[in-house]
């Protein structure tokens, strides 16, 4: 795809994850939109991954370490065509295989079950070190908020991965600025998050992760490192698509209101439509 | 009895590690910086590349042990039980238990016979976190014979399994040519019609000893061994219970969500019967040789013994 593709894509997922939480009536759009260009260039261009067949022995593996930001996943996963779209509307319903964070045992395209912040970068290191042993080429991805990284699991993880000389792992951080509690300078701040990465031993590139020539560029020199796993640090803008929900701390685990949703959708269309004119 | 032989489970754990290593490739062992107490080091020594050193890290190595399972090998995850079922208590439940990996978790170490280390390092609590995680398989072998035979069948059970090994050297009880080990099947060591007397782990012979003393006295003591906490074997506690009409139950483990529990659970559904739970009643631990801590807090024959005296 080239980045006007891409970026059309991008909007569709956001069109799927707003009408997602709008329909589960709660959910996490924020950090869903900040991701959604991260999500779309990962299944749409970067990953080894069939919807025909998801559990294809040398696909890469994708972990959602900020497991709440699983309409972003699911949106990404429908459009990829690993379920329907219109599935999308039985996010967090009862009965529905669209849980509320990842489900692996019922959701086609999903490597690990998380949601619990800081185990699925485990998980991600767990199936970069199999790959190793085997001498499987799959690579192994994983996505973190970057509130996240104040969980010690996630340290863990990395010191093992540098350890192990994980150059089969990339470990994507969005690093959106806005946890639940308001902006993560204010709560706990994590920065530098860079050198915290490039003292555990990773190869670290900072990007802006809504810019899908930076991100095919990230993944692209993530490829060529040997011997340590890459760290992306894609600084973003949470709510990043809808007016009103950018750069608010307010929209990480809030669904719009019918009203809401009519005015996102529009800032959506028109962002589609002007994309349609390029 | 000094010409029986004792042998500790941990003991054990290892030696069936390195012969479950020889036949199945898929076979990898996970430590957290214990390989040498958790006796995991045999397995490094024989097969060190797939043996994973996580370091002081047991949430981690839990969920690496997830990831390693999803890729269809079957990992071994090993520590104490007081760090691998406590401290790493909500990654074992959501990223082992809630996507029902294969990964298996060898805790040693577990209740107060570690001795020495005192309170802080004896887990009595581990098989009550264990049991509520939902499809786990909860192990408790009471020797040498049935802990080599649990981690062969873990390894043959698919999905998680809990097994909990012990530090202190354990008289072999099962050394026989009939001994079957199926996970969920409890095994009737002793018959008996006056009481039940229902032990897992380490007390299991001490269980059997009191109930040659009750014998001696005119107690007739069935005693059975429940390796398997989960999946309980409620069809033998049933039929037992009613054949006695009193049931008690003995761990080296709280009184409070352990074995005793799990029995009380049964019964007071099924067959409400009065059960005396003979285990760690609430209470931490100590520092003290593990012979003499056992004695203390009255696991051993003579405890046993005299705790159902007292209740008789």
């Amino acid at each position: 795809m080239n980045t006007l593709q891409l970026q059309k894509t991008a909007n569709e997922i956001r069109k799927g994850i707003v009408t997602a939480v709008h329909s589960a009536k709660s959910g996490h759009p924020g950090g869903s939109l900040s991701a959604a260009d991260l999500y779309t260039y990962l299944f749409f261009e970067e990953m080894n991954v069939d919807p025909k067949d998801p559990k294809k022995a040398d696909r890469d593996r994708f972990v959602l370490s900020k497991g709440h930001t699983a309409p972003g996943y699911y949106a990404t996963l429908a459009n990829r065509g690993f379920f329907p779209v219109e599935d999308l509307t039985t996010l967090r319903h009862v009965g529905s295989y669209l849980q509320g964070h990842p489900d692996m045992k019922h959701i086609p395209g999903v490597d690990m079950s998380s949601g619990s912040l800081g185990q699925g970068i485990s998980a991600a290191v767990g199936m970069a070190i199999s790959a190793k042993m085997s001498g499987d080429s799959y690579r192994v991805y994983t996505l973190l908020g970057d509130g996240e990284i104040q969980e010690g699991q996630v340290w863990e993880a990395s010191m093992l991965a540098a350890h192990k000389k994980l150059d089969n792992l990339v470990v994507i951080v969005d690093n959106n600025n806005l946890q639940i509690d308001g902006a993560i300078t204010e709560v706990n701040s994590p920065y530098p998050i860079d050198q915290k990465f490039e003292s555990f031993n990773f190869h670290v590139i900072n990007i802006d992760g809504n810019d899908f020539e930076q991100i095919a560029a990230a993944f692209a020199e993530a490829k060529t490192v040997k011997g340590q796993p890459t760290a992306i640090v894609a600084k973003t803008i949470k709510g990043k698509g809808v007016s009103f929900m950018e750069n608010q701390a307010s929209w990480h685990g809030t669904a719009p209101n019918d009203e809401q949703y009519a005015v996102a959708m529009a800032d959506l269309e028109k962002e589609g439509a002007a994309l349609c004119q390029k | 009895m000094s010409e029986v032989k004792k042998i500790a489970t941990r003991e054990s754990y290892g030696a069936a590690l390195v012969e479950l290593g020889k036949n199945h490739p898929d076979v990898v062992v996970l430590d957290a910086d214990l390989a040498a107490a958790t006796k995991t080091g045999m397995f490094k020594k024989a097969y060190p590349e797939r043996f994973i050193d996580c370091g002081i890290a047991e949430s981690n190595m839990i969920g690496v042990a997830a990831g390693l399972a999803t890729t269809g090998k079957v990992p071994f995850a090993s520590s104490f039980a007081m760090f691998a079922a406590g401290r790493a208590f909500e990654q074992v439940r959501n990223s082992v238990g809630y996507p029902h990996l294969n990964v298996k978790i060898g805790a040693t170490h577990a209740g107060i016979s570690v001795g020495e280390d005192g309170a802080t390092h004896q887990c009595n609590e581990d098989i009550a976190l264990m049991r509520t995680i939902p499809g786990m398989v909860v192990i408790n072998p009471s020797d040498d014979v049935e802990a080599k035979a649990a981690v062969a069948a873990a390894y043959e059970h698919e999905g998680p399994v809990y097994m909990r090994f012990g530090r202190l050297a354990v008289p072999v009880i099962n050394d026989n040519a009939d001994y079957k080990f199926e996970i969920g099947k409890g095994v009737v060591l002793r018959e008996g019609t006056d009481l039940a007397i229902i032990a897992t782990g380490l007390p299991v012979s001490g269980a059997l000893e009191a109930a040659e003393k009750l014998a001696a006295e005119g107690v007739s003591a069935k005693v059975i061994n429940i390796h398997t906490i989960k999946p309980i074997d409620a069809e033998l506690i049933v039929a037992a219970a009613k054949e006695c009409g009193k049931v008690v139950t003995v761990e080296e483990h709280s009184v409070i969500g352990g074995l005793g529990s799990a029995v009380c659970d049964v019964l007071a559904e099924e067959a409400p019967t009065k059960v005396k739970k003979i285990g760690v009643y609430d209470t931490f631990g100590e520092s003290g040789p593990a012979v003499e801590l056992i004695h203390k807090y009255q696991l051993d024959a003579e405890g046993i013994y005299t705790q159902i005296k007292k209740w008789l």
